[in-house]
């Protein structure tokens, strides 16, 4: 072979192993997040940090919009030829993601040690019709958060383990004029209200659907909980401003010092119990599992966990799967349990978490853990959510009654 | 007669409007009377079933009611507050040019700071609003102004009035540039009083830009969305769901996208009749004037 062969083959040699080390170097992930409860926007940031670190070939871009956008942005990027790989998705949306075909059924990738490894109430979130469409992050539930000094200042000596006692105690801080609203919720028109409503159906053992998957939460628990919702607004124990209220509005009367009871996600317990900066109730919080009501339940839950999936569209399937088994491992969230409770099940074995700073909130989890309460798993949720948050407002707002509105909900689910 | 010329060198931007409106204007057409899904983009053709559904709808009545109310409410009062600031700041004022530079400042904020500073300012627990009316006496108690459905809109459209009077009041201040002087001041020499020389001299001048204003501002609150999404996302109990709000929940929530279609139609729809009505009666105002 001529020098000149020699040359040209070393080059094209050269170019190959260039061009492949370039194409390895330039996996871009494109990742959707929430920037609100649960993980920071930092401490994904962190993570992602830690994993580009771990794989120098992938570069992850992140973007951050609040749940409100979170399910709008993952439906209106299925058409676009450069869309995610990865999405942050709430645990009523599989179904219709998987009906519309935006997320991609994993199953065949789950482990069997990622399989065993997790709680079993966790895969509820990322499964649909025995298909797995991620893995299962910031499992969560809404839980009382309760003001120890409050309490004590009321001369109320024991935590109330039912909703009625809850109210007892709330209307014994109205009375003594400690607290002119001792109760606040998250009850703006918002999914928000639904999570606070299904805690409140869980008490009451109500059910959204019936077995043939009409809507049933007009009667029975499901109207005990509006009627309970309606009447501590009426009897002045329930925050009025809670009807312009999200989590993070709750969370912030309730680190002032302006309620003694709230209903929220376990984002809130660091933040309001140890972080001075964002509390002025710093070492008087306490947490516990939301309580039941007597002869219906013992606890009360909402299923508001979320998972991480891969779009359809995405074109860099295996490295995102990489990626969401990283964030999701044991050893990360073990890391960041002051922002969310891990979903693992040696977590909780753990006395670094159970006796930690953080052992009241994970006690609490333990208890939710096993029994979830599900919101319904249909492929139209958005619909029935939005007309049961409007008309359940309309009950809050005093335009009518309970009843009427759990039924104009119903009948907009109906098409009537 | 546009020569040829003229027409070749027009056509790049008649091709470029073309593509960039015409051809998404014809899918919105066609997508309306179809009942595709979004991300599905076949749907069956339904004729105007979808439009018959929205007409019957109490939803779609009553984000129209929601849409009127917050159009007309704005532009009118836009309209007189403009006017009046307008006609201030063409007075021989001390510091008149400063007060013109600052009459920018809301107009120039983006809507999305705008309404998110309204929000800080209507909160019902530290918001400025609250002290300062509990503060002065006029109420007992901080209460919640986009909590409650019977101020929610009236909350909204006042953020909405403060942040675009001012575009009005520049318009004016522009016409009022070209009233000629000597106008002015034989009206006064002839004995007209204040109102008369308004009336006769001012607002023929002005009425072509205050026309073209009300006609912008017309179309900007018929498609309202972003205020009202930032600030109250439709709520409390639908009580400031607009068409745009009611549009976006149709085709990108629910995924109903030729519904979406259907009811943005209907709002273009209503859009051109409001205008045209407005023009009518502006063009009939100068021959009375």
């Amino acid at each position: 072979m001529s020098r000149t062969a020699w040359l040209a083959c070393t080059c094209l040699v050269g170019l190959a192993v260039a061009g492949a080390q370039h194409a390895r170097a330039n996996t871009v992930l494109h990742g959707l997040f929430m920037a609100q409860a649960g993980y920071s926007e930092a401490d994904v940031r962190k993570m992602t940090d830690a994993y580009t670190k771990l794989h120098p070939d992938v570069t992850v871009d992140l973007e951050f919009v609040p749940y409100e956008s979170l399910h709008d942005k993952i439906v209106l990027s299925k058409g676009s030829s450069h869309g995610y790989d990865v999405v942050l998705f709430d645990v009523i949306w599989p179904a219709e993601f998987a009906k519309k075909h935006i997320l991609m059924d994993v199953t065949s990738r789950v482990s069997p040690a990622i399989n065993d490894g997790l709680e079993p109430g966790s895969w509820t979130t990322v499964t649909y019709q025995d298909k797995r469409y991620g893995l299962p992050w910031l499992v969560d539930s809404k839980f009382l958060f309760y003001n120890k000094a409050i309490m004590a200042k009321a001369g109320i000596t024991e935590v109330p383990t039912t909703w009625p006692d809850v109210i007892k105690d709330a209307k014994i801080i109205k009375d003594k004029g400690i607290l002119q609203y001792p109760l606040v919720w998250s009850w703006s028109q918002a999914e928000a209200m639904i999570c606070d409503y299904t805690v409140l159906m869980s008490a009451y053992n109500g059910s959204f659907l019936t077995a043939d998957g009409a809507p049933a939460f007009q009667t029975g628990g499901g109207l005990d909980a509006l009627n309970f919702m309606v009447a501590t607004m009426k009897d002045g124990t329930t925050n009025p401003h809670s009807t312009e209220y999200l989590e993070e509005d709750v969370r912030r009367v309730f680190s002032a010092g302006q309620a003694a009871f709230a209903l929220n996600w376990s984002y809130m317990w660091s933040l309001a119990q140890y972080n001075a900066k964002e509390s002025k109730v710093t070492g008087q919080v306490g947490v516990e599992v939301s309580p039941g009501v007597p002869g219906r339940s013992k606890i009360s839950s909402v299923n508001g966990a979320m998972g991480l999936g891969i779009p359809t569209s995405s074109t860099n399937a295996d490295a995102a799967w990489d990626y969401i088994t990283y964030l999701t491992s044991q050893p990360v969230e073990d890391a960041y349990t002051a922002d969310a409770i891990p979903s693992w099940k040696a977590s909780f074995q753990d006395p670094k978490l159970m006796d930690g700073d953080e052992g009241p909130m994970a006690r609490a989890m333990e208890q939710a853990e096993g029994q979830l309460f599900p919101r319904p798993f249909v492929p139209n949720y958005q619909q029935f959510s939005a007309a049961l948050q409007q008309n359940i407002q309309q009950a809050l707002l005093g335009k009518v009654t309970p009843k009427a509105a759990l039924q104009a909900a119903a009948d907009s689910i109906n098409g009537d | 007669m546009l020569g040829r010329r003229t027409l070749l060198l027009l056509l790049p931007l008649g091709l470029g409007l073309l593509a960039v409106i015409g051809w998404p204007l014809v899918q919105t057409v066609w997508l309306s009377f179809t009942d595709a899904q979004l991300g599905d983009a076949t749907g069956n053709f339904v004729g105007l079933a979808n439009y018959a559904h929205a007409l019957r709808s109490h939803g779609f009545r009553h984000a129209l009611q929601v849409t009127l109310t917050f159009s007309l409410s704005t532009v009118i009062i836009e309209m007189i507050l403009g006017l009046l600031i307008g006609l201030l700041l063409d007075l021989p004022l001390r510091g008149r040019n400063i007060l013109r530079g600052l009459l920018l400042i809301p107009w120039a904020l983006p809507t999305v700071i705008n309404a998110m500073a309204w929000r800080v300012i209507y909160n019902p627990d530290f918001g400025a609003l609250n002290a300062l009316l509990t503060q002065t006496g006029i109420i007992g108690a901080y209460r919640s102004w986009l909590g409650e459905p019977g101020v929610a809109l009236t909350a909204i459209a006042a953020a909405d009035i403060w942040k675009t009077f001012p575009f009005v009041a520049l318009i004016t201040l522009a016409g009022l540039q070209n009233v000629p002087r000597e106008l002015k001041e034989a009206a006064l020499i002839d004995g007209a009083n204040a109102w008369g020389r308004f009336r006769a001299v001012i607002l023929p001048a002005i009425i072509t830009p205050l026309t073209i204003a009300a006609v912008l501002r017309i179309i900007d609150t018929i498609k309202v969305f972003d205020i009202i999404w930032i600030m109250t996302r439709g709520g409390p109990a639908n009580a400031t769901k607009s068409l745009s709000i009611m549009v976006y929940e149709q085709a990108f929530s629910f995924g109903n996208a030729g519904y979406g279609a259907a009811i943005a139609l209907l709002s273009v729809a209503i859009s051109v009749v409001l205008i045209g009505g407005y023009m009518r009666v502006s063009r009939a105002q100068p021959a009375t004037a």
